[in-house]
C-alpha cells in the first residue's frame, strides 16, 4: 500500500517528519517499507516562457529558442521539437540539471549554435500523458497549469508529493486505505481525524425508478447499494485527483474509473461504474452463476462460469462477476451518458474461489478476499456523488437504492483489563486501556469491547490485548523470565547425531547440507534398476522445476552431486559427510517415513576403499557398534544403490544380519555421469539401524594382570580368500585367550606365486588366570594354522 | 695418619675438580672409596694406633670419606646437568616449521549456529522437539488458525504433495504435533528444515531452516517472551545488543510481532546494511492463539503460552558476514573449512 502523505493530510494533521511518521507507525503496527518523495531525482528544472523560435542556422530541423526562466536574462536553447511557439509554457532543465533515470544536462554547443539546457516532454519528467492528458506524447510539454516562470517545477506540477510504502498485514485490510491509515496515525500520535460524511446535492429523482436491484444470495452478498449519475461528461480527471492517484501506483484514466478508484483508496471500498444502457431490463440480479455461462470480462478473455460462482446480472446476461471484473461491454465508454454506481459487500470466500478458479485477480477482488467494511457502501456511493458534483461529472440522482440483504452485528468481546495485564505482564490502569481503545474508535459498553465495523479481525480478548498493546507499546512491555522447573534432556536419537556428528568431524569430515529435493533424472545417473522401489517418490505437483521435485528417497546423489561441485571448482580433494532424512513412501499410508542418514563421500589425495572403510570402522566403533561384517554389495539386496559402486569395490554393513549401511568406490560410469574426473568414495548408514546395533551401556573391563604373548604369522593362500575367513578361522581356533588379531600386511607380487597372497597377522594372546607359557603360546598358532590350513591358507616358508 | 688422610681428600677433591666425564667421577670413586681403594688402605692400619688415637683418627677417616662422597655426588649432579643442558641445546629444532599435517573435519556453519542456540535452549530448560517436513494440511495450517481459503495462504507459497499433504511451510507445526502429544508445561525448541517455493538467490532459497519455540503454561505472559528472547540474543550476540519488538500478524499467536535487532553495522543510526532503518529483523513471535490451544485440546481459560520462530540462515549469515545464501547450500571445501 503506496500512501499519498498529501492525501492522508485531509483526514489528519501529520506534519510530523515523514521519518518520526515512518518509524512511529511501524511501532504501532503498520509496517513502512520506505518512503518516496516524488520528483526527487529532477535537479533545477524550472518552468519557462518561450520568447521566440528562430530557424537553427546550420539545421533544417533544430530551432533556437530564447526561454525566459526568472533570472536576469534569457537562456538560449536549441530544441528539435517541432510544437514550440513563442509564448508557450514549458518545463526547462538549466545547465546542470538532474532528470529521472540518472540523465544529467549540461550545457553545450548543437550544430555551432549554444544551447544552455533543454526543454523537456513528459517522459523526460517521468510523467506520461495520464498525468497530463493535455499534453502531447512525442513534443515537448506545453504546460496548462496555474504557475510562475522561474518555478521548480515539482511545486509547478505538484509533484512533490512523499509516498510511503506500507506492508500491511493479512488481518488489517482496513488499513489498505487512506482512511485507515489515517486512523492509526490518529491513534499513534493522539490526534484528532477528520473523517466528515460525504455531502452531495443532487438532481430530484429516484434511482429506483430507473434501475431494479435484486438479492439472490444473501449469504454471499450481505448488501448492494447502487447510484445513478445522469448526463454524463466522460473527460479526464482534475490534476489533484491524477496527482494522488498516481502517488498511490494508480493509472488515471477518466473522470468515472478515477473516482472508482479514488474511493477505493480512500476508504478501502471497490467501486464499480457501468453504463446503464448494457443493463438489459435496467434491472439487477445478484445471483449465482449458471453451469457453463459466459462472459467477456474487461481484460477481454472470455470466462466460462460456473454455479458456485456469484455474478452481477441483468436479465438476460451476467454483466460482472461480483467483486471481481466487470463485463467488456457494460464499462464506460466515451458516448455514456448514464453511469450506474455499484458499492456492494460480498462475501471474502466466496471472492476468493472464484478469483482463484478464474486464475482472475484485481485490486477489488484481492480488496474482498481479505474482507472489507460491511457498513461503509453507503458512504462511498455518497461519496461518489460528492466527487462527480465536485468534478462537474453530471447530474446525481438525488436518491439512491440500497439493498442490505443481510443483517451486521459488530464484534464484541468482554472487555478484561486484569486478564490483558496478566497476560501482556503489564500494570496499565484500565482508563488508559480505554483511551487507548477509544482512540482505535472501539467502544466500551457494558464490560463489553464494541468493534468498529472495519475490523473484521476482531474475535477474543487476545485480539483486545494486541490492541491495548500496539498503542501503549510493545517496547513498554517489561521483560521478564517465566517460572517453573524444567529439565532439559536429548533424546536417544539426538544424543546419538550429535555424537555422530562430532565423531565425523574428529575423523575429518567436513559437514555439508543439501537439498532435501532432487531431480528425478538421478535415479538414471546412479544407475538405478528400473523397477527399484526407490523410484517411488513422495513428489512435489507443483516445483520450482526439475531439479528439485522428489523429495530424495536415497542421500547417495545429493553426496555426489556436492562431490562434483567441489571437483568442477578444482578442489583437489574433499572428505564430506551429512546427517539428513531420507523421505520413503509408506504403503497404505498417507506421509512418508523420514529417517535419517549418515552420508560419507571423498576423493582426491589417492584415497581408496580403506581409507572409506576406515572412517567408517572407526566411526562405528566410536558409535558403540562392534563386530560388524563386510559383504559384498552384490551379495546383499538392503541398498539398491549398490547399482551406483563398484561392483568388486563396495560392501555391505551388517551387524547380526541386519543391514546398518553400504559403502564402495562409485562405479566408473556413475563417477562419469557426475562429471567427476576422479575416483569416489560413498557411504551411507542408515542412523535407526546404527541406534540399535549400539551396544547400550559400556562396562569397564579390569585391566589384565598377566602378560600378553604375541605371535606373529605369515601366510600364503589363495588371493580370492577374504582376509574376513583368515581372521574367523584364527579367531575359532585360538579362542578366548585371543586378544586381538591384527592384520599388518598384505603382497602380492614377486616371490609370490601369481594367484597367491601372502598375508601376515600379529596374534595378542592373554589369559586372566596367569602369564601363557610359552608352549601354551605356540599350541594355540598350532591350532590356528591346522584351522588355516583347513581353508587353504599355509605358513609362508 | 693424620696427614694421610688429609692428604687423600686433597688430592681426591683435585682430581674431582678436573673431572668432566661421569664415567671417570666412578673411577675415582673406586680408587679413593672401594675395597681396595687408598682410604680402606689407611683404615687398614687403623689397628697399629693407640686406643686413644683410634676414635679420632677412626671419626676423621670417616669425616674424609663422606666429604670425598659428597664431593663426587655434588660433581655427578653437576656434570649431569652439564650433560643435559648440552644435549638440551643440540637438540634445538626450527619451532617455526609447519606441524605434521592432521585431518579435522567442521560443523557446516548451519549446525555450529543451531547447536549454539539448541544448548543456550537446553540451558534455560527447553527439550528438543523434531517433527515431520512431509506433513499434511491440518498440522501446517489447519490447527495453526490458518483455515482453508485463508487470506495468509497466499503468502506461504506452498509446495504440494497432493491436495492434502504438502511440505511444511514453518516449523510451528511441530507445535501442534508437540501439544497434541504433550500436556503443559510445554517448553520446546524445533529446530529444522521448512519448505517454500522460492526461486534460489542470494537472500532466498526454496529450502530453509527454521528454530521454532514454544512455552505453554498457566500464567504465561508477554513479558516473558520478551525475556526469553533478549535471553537468547545475548547469550548469542553479546550484552550490548538490543532488541525492538514490533506489532504483526501471524495467524496462531495474538499479539504477535516481528523482532528486530539494532544494526550490528551502525549501531542503529541506519546505514546500506539496514536498510537505512537502524535495525535488522530477526524472528517472528507471539502469544499463542487462544484457538490453537483449544484445537489441541488445552484450555485457553488456563493455560497460556508463546511461540517464537527464527530463521537459522539469516543469523549464519549475519554471525559470519556472509553474503549470499547459495553459499550455504553448494558446500565448497573452501567454504566450509572457514568455520
Amino acid at each position: 500500500m503506496n500512501l499519498s502523505m498529501k492525501w492522508l493530510s485531509d483526514y489528519v494533521k501529520a506534519d510530523m517528519p515523514v521519518k518520526e511518521f515512518c518509524s512511529a507507525l511501524t511501532m504501532s503496527g503498520s509496517k513502512v517499507e520506505g518512503y518516496e518523495t516524488e520528483g526527487s531525482e529532477i535537479k533545477n528544472v524550472v518552468v519557462g516562457k518561450i520568447l521566440s523560435v528562430v530557424p537553427h542556422e546550420n539545421s533544417d530541423h533544430l530551432v533556437v529558442c530564447q526561454v525566459e526562466v526568472g533570472k536576469d536574462a534569457p537562456v538560449q536553447i536549441v530544441t528539435g521539437a517541432s510544437n514550440v511557439n513563442a509564448g508557450d509554457i514549458v518545463p526547462v532543465a538549466l545547465d546542470g540539471s538532474n532528470l529521472p533515470g540518472g540523465v544529467k544536462i549540461k550545457k553545450g554547443k548543437l550544430r555551432g549554435v549554444e544551447s544552455c539546457g533543454m526543454l523537456c516532454s513528459l517522459g523526460e519528467l517521468g510523467l506520461t500523458k495520464h498525468d497530463f492528458p493535455y499534453a502531447i506524447e512525442d513534443g515537448i510539454f506545453i504546460m496548462q497549469e496555474d504557475c510562475e516562470i522561474g518555478q521548480d517545477i515539482q511545486s509547478a506540477i505538484g509533484l512533490n508529493d512523499t509516498s510511503v510504502e506500507f506492508e500491511i498485514t493479512s488481518n488489517r485490510p482496513d488499513c489498505l486505505s487512506v482512511v485507515g491509515l489515517a486512523r492509526e496515525t490518529a491513534a499513534t500520535f493522539n490526534l484528532p481525524l477528520n473523517n466528515p460524511e460525504p455531502v452531495y446535492k443532487g438532481v430530484d429523482g429516484d434511482a429506483a425508478s430507473m434501475l431494479k436491484v435484486d438479492i439472490h444470495n444473501p449469504e454471499k452478498c450481505g448488501s448492494y447499494c447502487a447510484g445513478i449519475v445522469k448526463n454524463v461528461k466522460i473527460a479526464p480527471s482534475p490534476r489533484w485527483m491524477r496527482e494522488r492517484l498516481r502517488a498511490s501506483g494508480i493509472r488515471p484514466i477518466n473522470n468515472f474509473v478515477d473516482i472508482t478508484n479514488y474511493i477505493m483508496l480512500e476508504y478501502g471500498q471497490p467501486m464499480h461504474a457501468f453504463d446503464l444502457r448494457y443493463v438489459e431490463g435496467a434491472h439487477i440480479n445478484v445471483r449465482n452463476a449458471v453451469n457453463g455461462e459466459k462472459i467477456v470480462t474487461l481484460d477481454g478473455v472470455e470466462r466460462t462460469l460456473s454455479d458456485d460462482m456469484l455474478v452481477i446480472a441483468d436479465e438476460k446476461k451476467p454483466v460482472a462477476v461480483a467483486g471481481i471484473m466487470g463485463g467488456e461491454y457494460s464499462g464506460i465508454m466515451d458516448d455514456t451518458t448514464t453511469v450506474v454506481f455499484e458499492s456492494a459487500y460480498f462475501e471474502p470466500t466466496q471472492v476468493r474461489r472464484t478469483s482463484k478458479k478464474l486464475r482472475l485477480k484485481s485490486d477489488a477482488s484481492s480488496r474482498y478476499e481479505k474482507g472489507v467494511d460491511p457498513m461503509i457502501n453507503v458512504k462511498c456511493l455518497k461519496r461518489a456523488f460528492q466527487l462527480v458534483e465536485e468534478l462537474g461529472a453530471g447530474e446525481v440522482v438525488r436518491n439512491y437504492i440500497e439493498c442490505h440483504a443481510k443483517e451486521y452485528t459488530p464484534a464484541s468481546v468482554e472487555f478484561a483489563p486484569q486478564w490483558i495485564n496478566d497476560f501482556l505482564g503489564t500494570d496499565i490502569p484500565e482508563a488508559e486501556m480505554t483511551y487507548y481503545l477509544n482512540r482505535l474508535e472501539f467502544k466500551i459498553d457494558d464490560g463489553k469491547v464494541i468493534a468498529p465495523s472495519f475490523r473484521i479481525d476482531i474475535e477474543c480478548k487476545a485480539d483486545i490485548a494486541e490492541e491495548v498493546a500496539r498503542i501503549y507499546g510493545y517496547n513498554n512491555i517489561p521483560s521478564t523470565e517465566f517460572r517453573g522447573v524444567a529439565e532439559a534432556e536429548l533424546t536417544a536419537e539426538q544424543k546419538f547425531t550429535r555424537e555422530l556428528q562430532n565423531t565425523m568431524v574428529a575423523l575429518g569430515g567436513y559437514e555439508i547440507a543439501t537439498f532435501s529435493f532432487v531431480s528425478p533424472r538421478n535415479f538414471d545417473r546412479i544407475n538405478l534398476p528400473a523397477d527399484s522401489k526407490l523410484r517411488n517418490t513422495v513428489t512435489i505437483t507443483n516445483p520450482l522445476g526439475e531439479d528439485t521435485s522428489v523429495m530424495r528417497t536415497t542421500t547417495i546423489p545429493s553426496m555426489l552431486e556436492t562431490l562434483s561441485f567441489n571437483y568442477n571448482n578444482r578442489n583437489d580433494k574433499a572428505c564430506l559427510f551429512e546427517i539428513s532424512k531420507e523421505y520413503l513412501p509408506v504403503d497404505g499410508a498417507e506421509l512418508p517415513v523420514e529417517p535419517q542418514r549418515l552420508t560419507v563421500g571423498m576423493y582426491g589425495g589417492n584415497v581408496d576403499f580403506y581409507d572409506l572403510k576406515g572412517i567408517v570402522e572407526t566411526a562405528l566403533a566410536k558409535m558403540g557398534i562392534s563386530d560388524v561384517e563386510y559383504v559384498r554389495s552384490g551379495n546383499s539386496d538392503a541398498f539398491d544403490e549398490k547399482s551406483a559402486m563398484h561392483p568388486g569395490r563396495s560392501a555391505v554393513i551388517l551387524k547380526d544380519g541386519t543391514a546398518l549401511g553400504i559403502m564402495g568406490e562409485i562405479h566408473p560410469d556413475v563417477q562419469e555421469n557426475y562429471g567427476i574426473g576422479t575416483k569416489t568414495y560413498v557411504a551411507k548408514l542408515n542412523i535407526p539401524e546404527m541406534m540399535n546395533a549400539a551396544a547400550e551401556e559400556i562396562t569397564y573391563k579390569p585391566l589384565p594382570k598377566f602378560p600378553a604373548a604375541t605371535r606373529d604369522l605369515s601366510l600364503i593362500c589363495d588371493d580370492e580368500i577374504p582376509a574376513a575367513e583368515l581372521e574367523k578361522a584364527i579367531k575359532g581356533a585360538v579362542g578366548k585367550i585371543l586378544e586381538k588379531v591384527t592384520l599388518f600386511d598384505v603382497y602380492k607380487g614377486k616371490q609370490i606365486e601369481a594367484g597367491k597372497k601372502s598375508v601376515s597377522y600379529s596374534l595378542t594372546m592373554r589369559s586372566h588366570d596367569g602369564t601363557l607359557t610359552d608352549e601354551q603360546a605356540d599350541n594355540a598358532v598350532k591350532k590356528a594354522l591346522k584351522a588355516l590350513a583347513a581353508i587353504g591358507a599355509e605358513l609362508r616358508a | 695418619m693424620k696427614e694421610q688422610l688429609k692428604k687423600i681428600e686433597e688430592l681426591a677433591k683435585a682430581e674431582l675438580a678436573s673431572c668432566t666425564e661421569i664415567k671417570s667421577l666412578d673411577e675415582l670413586r673406586i680408587r679413593y672409596l672401594g675395597k681396595k681403594g687408598e682410604l680402606t688402605a689407611i683404615l687398614k692400619q687403623m689397628g697399629k694406633l693407640s686406643a686413644e688415637e683410634r676414635p679420632v683418627v677412626g671419626q676423621l677417616a670417616n669425616k674424609v670419606r663422606a666429604d670425598i662422597e659428597e664431593a663426587l655426588s655434588e660433581k655427578l649432579s653437576a656434570l649431569k646437568a652439564s650433560a643435559q643442558a648440552a644435549k638440551i641445546a643440540a637438540e634445538s629444532i626450527d619451532i617455526t616449521l609447519p606441524g605434521k599435517p592432521q585431518t579435522i573435519g567442521k560443523l557446516h556453519p548451519l549446525s555450529k549456529v543451531e547447536n549454539e542456540i539448541r544448548d543456550i535452549f537446553m540451558g534455560m530448560g527447553f527439550n528438543i522437539a523434531d517433527g515431520p517436513e512431509v506433513d499434511d494440511d491440518y498440522h501446517v495450517f489447519e490447527a495453526l488458525n490458518l483455515p482453508p481459503d485463508h487470506p495468509a495462504r497466499d503468502t506461504q507459497d506452498t509446495f504440494y504433495i497432493n491436495d492434502k499433504i504438502l511440505l511444511r511451510t514453518q516449523t510451528s507445526s511441530v507445535q501442534v504435533h508437540v501439544m497434541e502429544t504433550q500436556k503443559p508445561p510445554i517448553r520446546i525448541i524445533s529446530p529444522g528444515r521448512v519448505y517454500r517455493s522460492d526461486a534460489v538467490d542470494a537472500t532466498h532459497s526454496p529450502l530453509f531452516h527454521q528454530i521454532e519455540g514454544l512455552v505453554v503454561d498457566k500464567g504465561i505472559k508477554m513479558s516473558d517472551l520478551k525475556g526469553t528472547l533478549e535471553m537468547l540474543m545475548k547469550k548469542l550476540y553479546g550484552n550490548n545488543c538490543k532488541l525492538r519488538f514490533r506489532p504483526h500478524h501471524f495467524p496462531f499467536t495474538e499479539p504477535s510481532c516481528e523482532v528486530d535487532i539494532m544494526c550490528f553495522n551502525c549501531g542503529g543510526k541506519g546505514c546500506s546494511m539496514c536498510k537505512d532503518e537502524g535495525y535488522i529483523e530477526l524472528l517472528g513471535a507471539g502469544m499463542v492463539h487462544p484457538k490453537v490451544l483449544e484445537g489441541c485440546g488445552i484450555d485457553s481459560s488456563i493455560y497460556s503460552g508463546f511461540a517464537f520462530g527464527l530463521g537459522l540462515e539469516r543469523m549464519v549469515m549475519g554471525r559470519y558476514s556472509i553474503n549470499d545464501l547459495r553459499l550455504l547450500y553448494e558446500n565448497d571445501v573452501r567454504f566450509l573449512e572457514q568455520f
